[in-house]
């Protein structure tokens, strides 16, 4: 089955989350060398359609699309028509008028991203929609891990924070449990969705026990919006019994790494100090994959978008 | 003095319970002694049935003709063989008012070929903080009151308006869920909503509001219907109400009897509905009940909604399902899986109904309105949302196979659809 759009990781089969791994490698280690460019998508027009505010992610995907000779155009969107009452579908139709051949999108809603793509003729990336998935983050986690630990099977992996609201550990656990790896879920239960036990992983409400001997300890962003005794009492509570300290990570293995998504709360969910560790923390490493990892992805949708293009016309 | 004798039909009587072989006549838009002189309509063995009596049935007007009219309310319904609507509060504005029932009354008196009664609000513009003119708008015609999904959060208030209500003997309608817990909900919390990431709540926040507004019904001596039950946990609360001897009876609406969470799949916004699709287990608990009797009456809980209010992300889009031309088919399927017989289906959908608004109609006894849908129920199909008379067109079951066609409805004795 050929890959039309990157619409999360459920749909994905571990063939192609291995396949967009390796190509990924391969990308990740020619953006250290200085020919870092190519022409992959030379002539291709892609959007950045971000309904969210986001820095970081859109600045990933608009380096990863220059990098591969794209014509990269953002759009922010919060400050465009939707403030003037235009519906998701008709924006997506008026852009689907300028042919495009790529489209990223960020939502805040879960679902917004495939409703899109049921409408558009172009590719369709999906770089985070509500709480659903954010798969390019997935799949950036996983390349982490795979070139820290030699591999991506069998391990145990702690998911750790806000898990209810993070798109980040959807996808991840998806991923992870797709990988054939033991996953913990570790946060506080007003942060756990519900009927998350059927998915196939452990959860635990105590740091401690949640992280001990595992191989890797990846950490979520709380949103300030979540500390104001709504979901957690106070955020010094939340720091003393879920953030990420040295006396927590001792209970997991010596080898143990530390993972983050990006942007950090320093002293809430993540120890200042272990973040800068450079023997545990590969959080800029996470953010050199992500770069990969999106060139792999877009590389792959345009070329599946070529062949039936081409199959088309024949 | 026109007169009709509909011969070789199967006479559905919700009553008896019975299903026979045999001929009704009607006579003077009543049903009357069997009369081998009047002129006959061969029934061509198929199915007659007292028509159904939709409560909490949505037309848009006031405010939102666009989405639906009486006109075509009327139409949708007669195909649908319902042939009293009884249409809901939450207009904009609301009915909260003896003007705007009257004006609602009027439009339908107009233009609409079924039966209607109207429902008033329970509060103010069902703001929850101040009574309506009971009084007025039962002289005015009001049969029930209601304010709709949105739930009286203050106690106070509420108990004010079931003691006034029940010193008039009106009929208070509730929709039990507690406001909290559902706040920002669109599916049922479980499994399926968090593999999509909807926002999410309890089925326990049923038993809540249902608990509170049997507790209030105690206390106050109300007579209360609950619009919609959907989750197994709320039966216990409303069999013991019921064994406690409060006048309390139950509804469910046809989309929880027929389909579950997992019909959302991919986001499909025609599938949100209010309270949200609940679990296979619940739609089952539902459907025993119903046959059991414990829940009293099907509604269709028709909301019309347009593609614009539809085309959005699965959160923000509106809920509400288009359902009167659909009811009969989809309360069939439930016939035709073998869960319920053609009478306890119409006991739900036409007697129950009329008994609890006090409306003569639902039976098929000698004097009964002559209100009746001929229909064959395993006729199949594959239903095409564009040829439904709604003007919305929201249906859950757009290209699906269903069994079962109305082929005549009659209002009052007078045939308001022909198949």
């Amino acid at each position: 089955m050929q890959l039309q759009h990157l619409l999360g990781i459920e749909p994905l089969h571990p063939q192609q989350i291995i396949e967009i791994l390796d190509l990924a490698d391969q990308y990740a280690n020619r953006n250290r060398s200085s020919s870092r460019t190519s022409d992959m998508l030379a002539g291709c027009t892609q959007i950045n359609m971000f309904f969210e505010n986001s820095t970081r992610t859109q600045a990933s995907f608009e380096i990863a699309g220059k990098r591969l000779g794209a014509d990269v155009m953002n759009m922010a969107m919060q400050a465009s028509s939707i403030k003037k009452g235009e519906t998701l579908i008709d924006t997506a139709l008026t852009l689907n008028a300028m042919h495009p051949d790529l489209l990223v999108v960020r939502h805040p809603h879960s679902g917004a991203v495939d409703l899109l793509a049921q409408k558009v003729n172009c590719a369709v990336l999906n770089a985070g929609d509500g709480r659903h998935e954010h798969p390019t983050q997935a799949l950036l986690d996983a390349l982490t891990i795979r070139r820290s630990k030699g591999r991506l099977h069998r391990l145990n992996i702690a998911i750790c924070g806000d898990i209810t609201h993070s798109r980040v550990a959807r996808s991840n656990l998806i991923l992870l449990g797709k990988m054939e790896n033991r996953i913990r879920l570790v946060g506080p239960a007003t942060l756990m969705p519900a009927g998350i036990g059927e998915f196939g992983a452990e959860v635990f409400h105590n740091m401690e026990e949640g992280l001990k001997d595992v191989d890797v300890v990846m950490m979520l962003r709380l949103q300030r919006e979540r500390m104001d005794g709504g979901f957690i009492p106070s955020e010094r509570e939340y720091y003393h019994r879920y953030g990420l300290d040295a006396a927590k990570l001792s209970h997991a293995k010596p080898d143990a790494i530390v993972m983050h998504p990006g942007p950090m709360n320093r002293g809430v969910e993540i120890d200042g100090d272990i973040a800068d560790d450079l023997s545990r923390s590969v959080i800029q490493e996470q953010v050199e994959m992500g770069v990969a990892v999106r060139m792999a992805a877009m590389d792959i949708l345009m070329r599946n978008r070529r062949q039936n293009r081409q199959e088309a016309q024949a | 003095m026109t007169s009709l004798r509909i011969t070789n039909v199967h006479l559905i009587d919700p009553e008896g319970q019975t299903v026979q072989l045999g001929s009704l006549t009607i006579k003077d838009g009543r049903i009357a002694a069997d009369d081998p002189a009047a002129p006959e309509l061969d029934g061509q063995g198929k199915y007659l049935a007292p028509g159904i009596v939709d409560i909490g049935a949505k037309v848009c007007e006031p405010g939102e003709r666009h989405k639906e009219s009486f006109r075509s309310a009327g139409l949708a319904a007669a195909a649908g063989g319902v042939t009293t609507l009884v249409t809901r509060p939450d207009t904009a504005p609301a009915i909260d008012s003896p003007e705007t029932l009257e004006f609602a009354s009027r439009r339908a008196q107009a233009t609409c070929v079924v039966r209607t009664y109207q429902m008033a609000a329970l509060t103010k513009g069902r703001l929850g903080r101040e009574m309506t003119e009971i009084g007025f708008l039962l002289d005015a015609g009001a049969v029930a009151f209601t304010d709709c999904d949105a739930v009286v959060t203050d106690t106070k208030v509420l108990s004010r308006a079931l003691t006034y209500a029940r010193q008039l003997g009106a009929l208070v309608i509730g929709h039990p869920q507690d406001p909290g817990l559902s706040k920002g909900a669109a599916a049922t919390s479980g499994k399926f909503a968090t593999l999509r990431a909807i926002p999410a709540v309890s089925a326990m926040a049923e038993r809540l509001g249902l608990e509170r507004d049997l507790a209030m019904v105690e206390m106050t001596g109300a007579k209360y219907h609950a619009d919609q039950i959907s989750t197994a946990l709320a039966l216990p609360a409303l069999e013991r109400a019921k064994q406690q001897g409060l006048d309390v009876t139950a509804g469910v609406s046809i989309h929880h009897l027929t389909l579950n969470e997992f019909d959302v799949a991919d986001y499909r916004s025609f599938f949100k509905v209010k309270p949200p699709l609940r679990s296979e287990e619940d739609r089952l608990a539902m459907v025993a009940a119903l046959a059991s009797g414990l829940i009293d009456i099907i509604s269709s809980m028709h909301t019309p909604q347009d593609e614009e209010s539809k085309r959005l992300p699965y959160e923000q889009a509106a809920s509400g399902a288009v359902a009167l031309e659909t009811l009969l088919p989809a309360a069939l399927r439930l016939y035709h899986a073998e869960q319920l017989t053609l009478p306890q289906l119409f006991r739900a959908l036409s007697l129950n109904p009329a008994k609890r608004l006090g409306l003569p109609s639902g039976s098929l006894a000698d004097g009964t309105p002559a209100d009746l849908i001929l229909f064959d129920p395993n006729a199949p199909f594959v239903l095409d949302r564009f040829k439904l008379q709604s003007k919305s067109k929201n249906t859950p079951f757009d290209g699906q196979r269903m069994q079962g066609r109305v082929l005549a409805t009659f209002v009052q004795g007078e045939k308001v659809y022909q198949r």
